[in-house]
């Protein structure tokens, strides 16, 4: 059976991962390549990572770190950030990267989305999208999230860009709901039980995770296949191996933690 | 250890050559035919449609020369596919090295296509691929199509139907899952394909 995914997300500026509440204030967590191998060794089942700064600069994602980061883990892991063609892609995945996540990209030119899905093929291309909802009660997307100076609402309905996205060619929807994020008050269960019911490809859950039982929570209610996470996890207030071993424990179909140690969990 | 990685101009190269740098093995991405079939070992990686990548070993000339290979041939994934007889994936003829047609997962409620994540080993008979690898082994799967549970196959998974996980016949071999991202199972599995011994199968010892 397949196992449902923990996955830490790495936010990247300037070369490190960095981490803000509600998409601002960033600090930094450390090297990448130094976070990379201690969620490997902590029972991570794939690792993405954001170039927060690439959209909002108009430049591509550094090859340079993807590389290193390909040398160093055996689990596979997701960049996004600045890709705008299928050369970008192509360079990411070139220099190890497994999957790419476009955002800001695709809903400027969803014509992106096939054309990457052409050359790669659909299970390598992931479709991010930063969702709010409006004082209407919609969800809309929302883009150059990376800097809240450039943050800019969209027309477009998030459920209907699901939908859209999917058509085109995307294999995997990360849906960040961005009212949850970094305040660590559980997953947007609402929002996730809506897109789950217009997506067919794998769904994964991002923004809100504060304690074990949010993912529990997320996975059962609203049946999404991955539900990735960041503050919890770089700030230690949840040890992957022991959040593993809970689900488990719940009847949760999860891939077990490689050693019962969570001394390589970063310390806080 | 002569092992070369055919390059099939699929993308996920670099992180096959990276597993491979980590068990101390150098392994040159190349094209070349003389250099293939001389090779120790020879891994077909690949991701995405068949139709391309068939076009693409066509275009390099690389359909006859790895129909001539006579050392241990391991197909990663999409690689793995390009082994069989055809695919429901373009409809398009493969290299034919083993029997079977590949087809696409079907969806179900519940169950996600494509097939993305970690899943469960299901061995069913010995191998020396499988040396080491039992029921409680996980790997990392992504893809749409797959290869039935065949004469071929040594470890089975299941996604809404079963399919084929591992298939070995005789020297050419392939797993669906990506080894190079399936941590310690598939450290063992490359370990395996580059250390066991592969018998050529009988017909094509007869051959």
């Amino acid at each position: 059976m397949l196992s449902r995914r923990i996955i830490p997300c790495l936010d990247v500026r300037d070369g490190q991962v960095v981490k803000g509440v509600r998409f601002r204030d960033h600090v930094v967590m450390g090297a990448i390549e130094d976070l990379a191998e201690r969620y490997r060794d902590a029972g991570a089942d794939e690792l993405v990572f954001y170039d927060i700064t690439a959209s909002p600069q108009g430049r591509s994602v550094d090859r340079a770190w993807v590389e290193r980061v390909a040398r160093i883990i055996d689990i596979p892991f997701c960049v996004a950030g600045g890709i705008r063609s299928v050369e970008d892609a192509r360079a990411v995945l070139h220099a190890g990267a497994d999957k790419v996540s476009i955002n800001t990209p695709a809903l400027e030119r969803p014509a992106l989305i096939a054309e990457l899905a052409e050359a790669f093929g659909s299970q390598c291309v992931v479709v991010g999208i930063d969702s709010l909802r409006d004082d209407d009660l919609r969800w809309r997307v929302r883009t150059y999230t990376g800097d809240p100076e450039r943050t800019r609402v969209l027309a477009r309905e998030t459920l209907d860009w699901i939908i859209e996205a999917q058509r085109l060619g995307a294999g995997e929807i990360v849906l960040n709901c961005m009212a949850a994020d970094g305040v660590r008050r559980g997953y947007d269960i609402e929002q996730l039980q809506a897109a789950r019911a217009v997506c067919a490809v794998p769904l994964v859950a991002s923004g809100g995770a504060g304690a074990v039982e949010h993912f529990e929570t997320v996975f059962r209610a609203a049946d999404v296949d991955a539900a990735l996470a960041a503050s919890v996890f770089h700030s230690g207030a949840i040890a992957i191996a022991d959040l593993k071993r809970s689900l488990a424990a719940a009847g949760i179909a999860i891939r077990p933690p490689a050693a019962p140690t969570t001394d390589s969990e970063p310390s806080p | 250890m002569n092992l070369v990685l055919v390059d099939s101009g699929g993308a996920n190269i670099g992180s096959v050559r990276y597993a491979l740098a980590r068990l101390g093995v150098e392994a040159p991405l190349t094209a070349d035919h003389a250099r293939i079939l001389a090779a120790d070992r020879v891994i077909l990686p690949g991701v995405g449609a068949a139709g391309a990548a068939m076009a693409q070993l066509r275009q390099a000339g690389l359909i006859e020369v790895l129909r001539a290979c006579r050392q241990p041939l391991l197909g990663i994934c999409l690689g793995m596919q390009l082994l069989f007889e055809s695919s429901e994936e373009g409809e398009v003829d493969c290299l034919g090295l083993l029997p079977g047609r590949v087809a696409r997962m079907p969806a179900a409620p519940g169950i996600r296509i494509p097939h993305m994540g970690w899943n469960r080993l299901q061995p069913l008979r010995p191998s020396p691929l499988l040396a080491g690898i039992g029921g409680d082994d996980w790997a990392y799967f992504v893809h749409g199509y797959a290869a039935p549970v065949g004469p071929d196959c040594v470890a089975a998974c299941d996604h809404g139907e079963p399919f084929a996980a591992v298939v070995q016949r005789g020297r050419v071999m392939g797993a669906q899952f990506h080894p190079e991202r399936s941590a310690v199972t598939g450290l063992r599995i490359l370990r395996n394909f580059l250390e066991a011994a592969f018998e050529p199968a009988v017909e094509e010892g007869r051959a």
